[in-house]
């Protein structure tokens, strides 16, 4: 169990990675106010879990 | 001309974004910041005279060591030789006036028949997060005679920074009964353990350890309710404990303030009262005190509300019928809750040594209810940077 909990961690967290990776260039690319605001208050989450704050 | 519009047009989409990106960052930082301070504040813990020696839990199960969960264990050695108690604070790290009763033996207990050994946060791992979602503050402050002392304010559960993820169903062992998918990382459905399980079953596998190789006689499990919770105000008891249970609850109720006895369930397994008496000869006591904070009808969830206890909303619903334990304007303060506590875990001790004189408990320098109440609690934690050298440890 606890080794299955660690493996699906380290997914977990490279999924994290990646999904934060993918808001960050879309950010870039939109040019509507309303979805950078959305891509922004999005991110913040999954930062969050990635820097291991909440 | 459009060549020229078109440049000033992307210079604004980049200004937009570097602004917008900006207050971005400005939020990650300020709430990540609160986060962090949260998880890192450092609890001081002035010991008591009676302090013989503070260990670490890893010491009886290494499968713990260098985890969040490696809490400290405070020793205290009797004049007298006589029985072992253990008094376990912050199972569940949302109900303070447990680790904040646990805390007041820490700081002035003297045992002068027996041993004592105290836990000030048993799921330290809980004590780093509040419930997600909650809006819970992160932390509390008790007034003190030199000022005032932070504490941090905790979850029911183990952070899932530190375990997770949780699973579908959380299959106990050794029972494989089926509970709630959460309790996976909840202290009082862990027990007794597993040496390779998750840190939460790590944990209580440690607590099982030292209570068989330290031959404890009684474990005592300190906690809060919310009204709206039947098991409340009472002394949960294992088989072994029910004559010790009840003495302490008919010498309460008729001297200091009303407290029931209950039977723990046989098949209601994980918890404290259940397990330890079951994997261990310890006779194994679980305290109820009151907190409305805990209620789900309660009003705005502050650290007023957290330490006066009084809420008109959780109030409506006693005159609806719908509370297991009173409430009035005069609300459930801290002071209250602790000294229940403090008053019951003496109380044990004083009932613990009629039925077993050979075998002996007393303590000195810690509170009863009225004294608690009286002066608060904040009377007994001591200024840190006034303690000898060596006296101060942190949580």
């Amino acid at each position: 169990m606890a080794i299955l909990q660690t493996i699906i961690t380290v997914i977990y967290y490279i999924l994290i990675a990646y999904v934060a990776a993918i808001l960050i260039w879309n950010l870039s690319k939109t040019r509507k106010w309303e979805q950078e605001v959305l891509y922004i208050i999005v991110l913040i989450p999954f930062l969050l879990r990635l820097f291991r704050l909440k | 001309m459009r060549a020229g519009s078109g440049n000033r047009g992307g210079r604004a989409l980049l200004v937009r974004k570097l602004v917008l990106g900006g207050l971005g960052l400005l939020l990650l930082v300020t709430s990540g910041a609160s986060f962090y301070r949260h998880r890192h504040l450092q609890e001081a813990v002035v010991l008591s005279p009676g302090v013989a020696e503070v260990k670490k839990l890893s010491e009886y199960f290494d499968g713990i060591r260098g985890t969040i969960n490696d809490c400290n264990l405070y020793f205290f050695e009797g004049e007298e030789p006589g029985a072992t108690v253990l008094v376990m604070g912050g199972t569940h790290p949302e109900e303070p006036a447990a680790r904040l009763a646990a805390w007041l033996f820490a700081e002035n207990a003297v045992m002068e028949h027996g041993r004592l050994i105290v836990v000030l946060s048993s799921n330290r791992s809980g004590t780093t997060v509040t419930r997600l979602g909650g809006a819970y503050p992160a932390n509390f402050t008790i007034p003190t005679d030199w000022g005032q002392q932070t504490f941090r304010m905790g979850d029911r559960w183990s952070n899932p920074l530190d375990q997770w993820p949780d699973p579908e169903v959380y299959i106990h062992y050794p029972s494989g009964q089926y509970l709630a998918y959460v309790d996976i990382r909840n202290l009082n459905r862990t027990w007794p353990g597993r040496p390779d399980g998750t840190l939460t079953e790590r944990t209580t596998y440690a607590f099982m350890e030292l209570i068989r190789q330290e031959d404890v006689d009684i474990f005592i499990d300190l906690h809060e309710a919310e009204l709206q919770y039947p098991v409340i105000s009472t002394i949960v008891a294992h088989d072994r404990g029910e004559e010790l249970a009840t003495f302490v609850s008919m010498m309460l109720s008729d001297e200091e303030f009303n407290i029931g006895m209950e039977y723990s369930p046989q098949n209601l397994h994980g918890l404290s009262h259940r397990e330890v008496g079951d994997y261990s000869d310890a006779i194994s006591l679980l305290f109820e005190a009151p907190e409305p904070f805990l209620d789900a009808t309660r009003g705005k969830t502050t650290r007023e509300q957290l330490l006066t206890g009084v809420d008109e909303f959780v109030m409506k619903a006693g005159e609806h019928g719908l509370l297991f334990e009173r409430i009035d304007e005069g609300g459930w303060p801290i002071d209250v809750r602790v000294g229940r506590h403090t008053s019951t875990v003496l109380q044990t001790m004083e009932s613990w040594t009629i039925l077993n004189p050979d075998r002996p408990l007393s303590c000195r320098g810690v509170p009863r209810y009225a004294e608690v109440i009286e002066r608060g609690l904040g009377h007994w934690l001591h200024d840190p940077s006034k303690a000898a050298p060596g006296r101060v440890v942190t949580e």
